[in-house]
């Protein structure tokens, strides 16, 4: 029986009323009184040393309150990236500074150069049309391999060379890789891009900054996944001002998919700048701009090799891969084709050994970071590639390869540095081959067949690690930040409760889901229950949404917080009945002495604990309690995907007929929200296997810098989904047994689509082993007749 | 975008006239040109808008059973005005962009502007249409000259194109993924005295007759005339969403579907 409340019920996303009905409060409604309005004067060269910037003219020009340029910031820190990767000799990543407005050099186009406070923007436009630039253009590094090269022209001239650290994970001997390779039956080798993307969060940034001179305090708006660590970085790092004395708000946010995590050079300019022209500052990202100035996702290149004995057991696996970071180090880029990467080599395999290299390359491009997934789509699109491929060449099924080579004895010990807790894979592909009717498939071929058209069938499966992350394990590697999550469970003298939380939400339902676990734990209405976030001076220290970890780590410490409420408040019931702690149970918003007919309602105790006349002396008044929660582990939810795909043979066009999801997230807390984002992640995932391709040509020029050129999916182009998510293990560390489903979609459905599409084609007749993504109709038609 | 005056007459001859002051320009549903304004990529003085000219709006039949088209028509219109007597045309228009495009956009913006990769252009050669402005009529073969190039002169006004209505026609699409404009559209009309094959889309030079493909249907109207029919890659674009040789491998594949349609 579906519940209608509480934990597992399918309650309606309350905050939609809001957004459907345009009454959301973003960043862009925000206004202060007096502000001044910022545009960015941009490269539109990819890599030039700057000879001067003669801004004279414009200062001059009516409505200019100042201009700036990167001289104005030498005395400031620069944009810090939060993650060191020590490369494999040891030696910490090449780390190169990230000034605020460039400084010496442009290095990417969007490279903003001098920025412009006036009136309002129009008349900052003009002024920056005004601007005198004398940029001597050098050539521009874009191919990865080619900027590996000792010869390579430099993008940060004090660097020994563009390679920010060449990583390894796993085997460190490569003898023994070696041998595993030479000794095997069969090796699959592939070669393959995982394209670069660019985020389009559908709100655009924006920041805000505000200077109060009287209080000395400073407020940033902006369009944040995690206000309190754009906090602590802005503060500690680029301004150099005491925390106490900034609050940073991030309201509304129209979605983020990782590329609102990062502390951006804009946020830190407009609270710098509120204070120096003693006016609050604003900037709105136009979408153009997003397009050159958000951190973009994935861009690898990579060669996997898969060996296999003669029983078709996987015995090892290499890869290589060149990681593109862009120009400069967003805050969290160094992590992504490492510790979330290669960690997650191993998929869902028992493979025994296993060697992962990663050479991290600048180049001059916007710098990239992570997007929906990070590190482990990448993971994944290789490994499921190549196992794929490798059936196909052994002429096997490639759900029984995969069956063959599960994980199947839990926790697993991985070697690439993980402990997977719990998992039933073939429990899930079962679920998989059953929602799928993969017994109907063959009948649904022949259909297609009758209609012209070639029918073909992807399987992927996937592993994650999410719930980011248990902070003493990220420190060991690398991260500068904990990975704990916070919330205060505040009740109110009437028994409502408002559940302040570190996690932010700019699209995942938390103001829903959250309430529903604290409705269920006291056993009162949702309603009475609310969700604050996103603003420092409201919320605990908490490190913010992504890596599917809101439920996990933030959603813990509100269990904990509010199982100290329940505790004080069963003190105070014990009193009010005259009964002893140990006697009283909480049921259905009851306190009751277990045995008996005495109660005393949820709202008579909180109402007595902040009226305290008849109340135990050695409790204290109010009912408030914090708690901070570190993981023990990361969390593995895990899945196994079909699509399957019509191909036109006459055009090339992919047309995605059926696509069915099987994961394993652990308990669920609310089942239609969990089905929304696995349906964004697939979404997300079609784009970018289908459409999606941030593509630079040889200059360093954005060929895809406008929707006329950057293809988005849109709702034609993806089917009804299919999604089971009954194949449950729980979490076997975190008290609600929930594992994250925020990512899933994004990582498991690109190979899925491709392997398709390459099952269509092979089952047309040609030998296509690959192609890479987008796949496009005319990369598929080029393909069809190579 | 830069300041610039706006007017909206109600007559053609004043906006003519109020298209008489230097570096003015005609805006029709701005479905182009605003989003060039907001760029900064173009700066007129004055914005003449021609949506409030009643004489330039709607669809009608003439005496000569040919299809007029008011210059300010949207393509919303003709997707539902035209729909009876020129099924293919409004098709075509009812493919255009996405509805608040379609609610907006002209006729005679879409024209005057020959995007390469547009759709009437292909509707309006496709049909030897006959493009009326304020001082002439221009026959559509003499108009289009090349990417983002037409006969019109400086302040000169499409007011209405006039469409002979042809036996059978068909516009065959194929999405350009991103903007869904026309990666290659071909636009093909029979008419009692013969068969047009138009391509958009595909060439450097914009919109253009397939004379081959014209010449082989005129012979003989099925799908397989075009068999062994391939047209010249060399002046066709390429970019990020196709080769040269791709686009010319889909003139082929989408006119043997235009055939089809019209069987
Ligand atoms: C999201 C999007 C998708 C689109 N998809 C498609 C598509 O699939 N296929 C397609 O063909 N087009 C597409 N378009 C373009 C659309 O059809 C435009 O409406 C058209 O190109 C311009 O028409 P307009 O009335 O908006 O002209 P405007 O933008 O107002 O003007 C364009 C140019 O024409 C001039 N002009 C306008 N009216 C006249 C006139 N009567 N006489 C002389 N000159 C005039 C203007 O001065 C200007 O130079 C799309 C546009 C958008 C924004």
């Amino acid at each position: 029986m579906p519940k209608d409340s509480g934990i597992g019920a399918s309650s309606k996303r309350r905050e939609d009323v809001r957004f459907l009905t345009g009454a959301g409060n973003y960043t862009d409604d925000i206004n202060v009184h007096g502000q001044a309005y910022v545009h960015f004067l941009r490269s539109d060269i990819a890599h030039g040393r700057i000879k001067s910037v003669d801004t004279s003219a414009a200062e001059a020009m009516p409505g200019v309150v100042r201009v700036f340029t990167g001289k104005d910031f030498e005395g400031v820190g620069g944009m810090p990236c939060g993650w060191e990767v020590t490369d494999k000799h040891g030696a910490p990543m090449q780390e190169p500074p990230h000034p605020i407005l460039a400084q010496g050099k442009v290095r990417h186009v969007g490279d903003p150069i001098a920025a412009i406070v006036a009136d309002s923007l129009e008349q900052a436009r003009d002024a920056a049309e005004a601007i005198d630039l004398d940029i001597e253009e050098l050539p521009a590094v874009i191919d990865m391999k080619a900027a590996a090269q000792d010869d390579a022209t430099l993008v940060h001239d004090d660097l020994k060379n563009n390679i920010c650290y060449d990583w390894q994970l796993g085997e460190t001997d490569d003898a023994k890789v070696d041998e595993v390779f030479a000794n095997a039956a069969h090796v699959t080798t592939l070669d393959l891009v995982n394209n670069r993307l660019v985020a389009n969060p559908m709100e655009p940034r924006v920041a805000v900054g505000e200077y109060k001179r009287g209080t000395d305090e400073y407020t940033l708006f902006t369009t944040s996944q995690n206000p309190h660590v754009i906090r602590l970085l802005m503060c500690a790092f680029v301004l150099g001002l005491p925390e106490h004395k900034v609050r940073v708000v991030a309201p509304d946010v129209g979605g983020g998919f990782g590329t609102k995590i990062f502390h951006y050079a804009e946020e830190a300019f407009c609270t710098f700048a509120a204070k120096a022209c003693g006016r609050p500052v604003k900037w709105t990202s136009s979408r153009s701009e997003a397009f050159m100035s958000d951190a973009h996702g994935r861009d690898h290149v990579s060669k996997i090799e898969l060996a296999l004995d003669a029983d078709n057991n996987f015995i090892g696996l290499r890869t290589n891969t060149y990681a593109n970071l862009g120009a400069y180090l967003s805050t969290f880029s160094s992590s992504v084709p490492t510790w979330l990467h290669g960690t997650l080599m191993a998929g869902n395999y028992k493979t025994p050994v296993i060697q992962v290299n990663v050479k991290a390359m600048f180049t001059n491009t916007v710098p990239v970071d992570a997007y929906r997934g990070a590190g482990r789509p990448e993971a994944t699109f290789q490994l499921e590639r190549v196992v794929d491929k490798a059936a196909r060449e052994l002429g096997l099924d490639p759900i029984a390869l995969r069956r063959q080579n599960f994980v199947t004895q839990f926790p697993y010990d991985t070697p690439v540095a993980l402990t997977y807790d719990t998992g039933d894979y073939n429990g899930t592909m079962d679920k998989l081959e059953a929602a799928a009717d993969l017994a109907g498939f063959a009948a649904r071929k022949a259909e297609s067949e009758a209609n012209g058209k070639l029918r073909g069938l992807g399987i992927n499966c996937y592993i994650e690690a999410c719930g980011i992350a248990p902070s003493n394990i990220v420190g060991m590697l690398g991260a500068r930040a904990g990975l704990y999550d916070a919330a205060t469970v505040r009740v109110n003298a009437t028994g409502s409760i408002s559940v302040m939380v570190g996690a932010h939400s700019h699209g995942q339902g938390h103001e829903t889901a959250f309430p529903q676990v604290v409705a269920d734990m006291i056993g009162i209405d949702e309603s009475m229950i609310e969700i604050v976030h996103g603003d420092t001076s409201k919320i605990p220290f908490g490190m913010g949404t992504y890596g599917s970890r809101s439920l996990a780590v933030c959603g813990s410490a509100m269990v904990k917080a509010t199982e100290k409420v329940i505790e004080k408040a069963k003190k105070i019931a014990a009193h009010l009945l005259e009964a002893s702690e140990a006697d009283i149970e909480l049921k259905d918003g009851q306190f009751s002495v277990a045995g008996t007919d005495k109660s005393v309602a949820w709202g008579d105790v909180t109402l007595t604990a902040y009226v305290p006349h008849n109340y135990p002396l050695e409790v204290e008044p109010g009912l408030e309690e914090t708690a901070f929660y570190d993981p023990a582990n990361f969390t593995f939810p895990a899945g196994a995907y079909a699509c399957e795909v019509e191909v036109d043979p006459d055009t090339g066009q992919v047309s995605i007929e059926k696509f069915t999801a099987a994961d394993d997230f652990g308990n669920i807390i609310n089942p239609m929200i969990v089905d929304g984002q696995v349906h964004g992640g697939i979404g997300q995932g079609i784009g970018q296997a289908l459409l999606e391709n941030c593509a630079y040509d040889e200059n360093g020029q954005l060929l895809s810098a406008s929707y006329m050129d950057y293809a988005m999916p849109r709702a034609d182009d993806v089917p009804f989904y299919g999604v089971d998510h009954s194949s449950q293990t729980p979490c076997t560390h975190n008290p609600l047994g929930v594992k994250g489903c925020g990512e899933a979609g994004a990582i498991g459905s690109p190979p899925a689509v491709v392997n398709a599409v390459l099952d269509a084609l092979n089952s047309g007749g040609k030998a296509v082993d690959h192609i890479d993504m987008p796949v496009s109709p005319s990369r598929v038609w080029a393909a069809m007749n190579s | 975008m830069y300041s610039f005056d706006f007017e909206k007459p109600s007559t053609v001859a004043d906006a003519v006239a109020a298209l008489g002051a230097e570096d003015a320009q005609a805006l029709g549903g701005g479905q182009t040109l605003i989003p060039t304004l907001k760029q900064r990529l173009a700066a007129p003085s004055k914005l003449v808008s021609l949506s409030g000219i009643a004489e330039m709006q709607g669809v009608c039949v003439e005496d000569d059973g040919s299809l007029s088209i008011g210059g300010a028509t949207t393509h919303a219109t003709v997707a539902r005005e035209a729909a009876a007597t020129y099924p293919a045309l409004a098709a075509l228009a009812g493919q255009i962009g996405d509805p608040a495009v379609r609610n907006r956009g002209t006729i005679g913006g879409s024209v005057a502007n020959n995007d390469p990769a547009a759709c009437y252009p292909a509707g309006v050669l496709g049909s030897a249409a006959t493009i009326v402005t304020n001082t002439r009529q221009i026959a559509a073969d003499a108009f289009f000259e090349g990417m983002f190039t037409t006969a019109l002169e400086e302040g000169e006004i499409i007011t209405s194109i006039r469409f002979p209505v042809p036996q059978v026609a068909s516009y065959q699409k194929f999405l350009q993924p991103a903007s869904r404009f026309a990666l290659v559209g071909v636009y093909l009309a029979r008419f009692a005295d013969g068969v047009r094959v138009t391509v958009t889309g595909a060439s450097e030079d914009g919109v253009f007759r397939w004379s081959e493909a014209e010449e082989a249907l005129n012979k003989e109207f099925r799908p397989d005339a075009l068999m062994d029919l391939r047209i010249n890659p060399a002046n066709m674009i390429a970019d990020l969403h196709g080769s040269k040789a791709y686009r010319a491998h889909l003139v082929s594949v989408m006119t043997k579907r235009a055939v089809e349609a019209c069987m």
